[in-house]
């Protein structure tokens, strides 16, 4: 095995994810959609209130891309295991992790990175300015692969099972929350003044083990629902 | 050379066959009939390694297939009963994401040639694959044992859905490669219209 045609294998994986992703635009669409709308429907229930939208803004607007991560999570795996293209995927000369990582990367380029660029626009609507959202941003950049990497392993786990979209919530939401707390305690962090780096720093690192473990799990899990 | 040694399998309560000795030598086809449900596919999966038997062992040239792992899938080329086809791709980026996935990446005119080796042509070959018949789009899987050099063929009814015509195609290119050497297991109903020194037929009781 050598490491040209290990880079062919999971670019071609790449191109083709995005590829079926521009083919059904609208699929990629709705989780952006359901983000901003998720988003605004706190403002409108809320009520105007500067202070309170400035206070409740980093946790709703986490609490929201976690969702709509949550949300794309069954797209990952789940047509491949339908159609037989997984099977060809298990059977190459090349590690299951390393596809197992472009897959998900593509799939954070297509659902996790939108996020990442709307953000600052919804920050806005609850009255975040100037640093806290960058921070808010950067806190989300850091975040959102994270969430694909973790969430991976749920989507793979519970292939083939009835009803997968409610239990890969129950299995994934609980490991999201370290995620959740370091990403909003940043930009709360910088709102207050006492900077998010700290809470930064946590991200990064949880985002290195993600990258680090995640693949092998999902890996192993795809391989049983194989069986 | 391929070799099964005291296999056995269950699935669920069921046990679909045990100690299954069987040898495929280069230049042979190995033919695995009986009834629906008597283990074929799951024979199949066992040789991929897709599945691990629950007795015995599958050696490839002397070695386990679950020590050898990533060097033995890149001596296979396994077309399993479902198609692996995209709907929105078309059969020209299905087969030569197909390829470069496998490692064996193909140029343009190469899959475009493949396809058409096994007759599917050129207007055909940009539309969607959601507007391709059945049969179609078992063909645009099977083009790719026209771009494979790999030397191990394991192949789950390839003429399901197939019509007389594309049925000899495929024959004629399985004769090629188990003349060039090659091996092949191949699970079907049919007749394989092969020449009998090189046909070897395997029948699960069930």
């Amino acid at each position: 095995m050598n490491r040209s045609s290990m880079w062919e294998a999971v670019s071609g994986i790449i191109k083709r994810d995005l590829l079926l992703a521009m083919r059904r635009r609208s699929d990629a669409a709705m989780s952006v959609f359901f983000l901003v709308i998720v988003a605004s429907l706190f403002p409108l229930g809320v009520g105007p209130e500067p202070a309170v939208l400035r206070t409740i803004g980093p946790g709703v607007l986490w609490v929201a891309a976690l969702l709509a991560c949550l949300l794309s999570l069954s797209r990952v795996f789940t047509a491949d295991y339908v159609d037989g293209a997984l099977e060809q995927m298990v059977l190459v000369p090349q590690p299951l992790a390393v596809l197992v990582a472009g897959k998900v990367f593509a799939h954070w380029l297509i659902s996790g990175l939108p996020v990442v660029l709307l953000s600052p626009l919804l920050g806005l609507q609850f009255g975040l300015d100037g640093d806290p959202l960058g921070v808010l941003a950067l806190s989300l950049l850091l975040g959102t692969p994270t969430l694909s990497m973790i969430g991976a392993i749920g989507a793979a786990l519970v292939l083939g099972v009835r009803g997968s979209g409610l239990l890969v919530a129950l299995l994934v939401l609980p490991l999201y929350v370290p995620v959740l707390i370091f990403g909003a305690g940043a930009v709360t962090g910088s709102m207050a003044g006492v900077g998010g780096e700290a809470n930064l720093s946590l991200l990064g690192a949880s985002l290195v083990l993600s990258l680090f473990l995640a693949p092998w799990a999902t890996a192993a899990a795809i391989r049983i629902a194989l069986e | 050379m391929l070799q099964a040694v005291g296999l056995s399998c269950r699935r669920g309560e069921r046990r679909l066959f045990s100690d299954l000795n069987v040898k495929v030598e280069p230049g042979t086809l190995l033919a695995v009939v009986g009834e629906n449900g008597s283990g074929k596919t799951s024979l199949l999966r066992i040789f991929s390694s897709l599945l691990p038997p629950e007795e015995g062992s599958v050696l490839w040239d002397g070695q386990d297939i679950h020590q050898l792992k990533e060097l033995y899938a890149g001596q296979l080329t396994y077309l399993g009963h479902l198609n692996g086809i995209k709907d929105d791709l078309t059969p020209l980026e299905n087969l030569m994401s197909a390829t470069s996935l496998a490692g064996e990446p193909c140029s343009n005119n190469g899959a475009k040639e493949a396809l058409e080796a096994i007759g599917l042509k050129r207007p055909i070959h940009h539309l969607p694959s959601k507007v391709l018949s059945q049969g179609q789009k078992r063909r645009v899987t099977l083009a790719r044992l026209w771009l494979s050099t790999r030397p191990l063929w394991l192949l789950d009814e390839p003429f399901t859905s197939l019509d007389a015509a594309s049925t000899s195609v495929v024959t004629q290119r399985l004769l090629a490669h188990v003349q060039r050497g090659g091996l092949a297991v191949l699970v079907t109903h049919q007749e394989v219209a092969l020449p009998a020194e090189r046909l070897q037929h395997l029948r699960l009781a069930g």
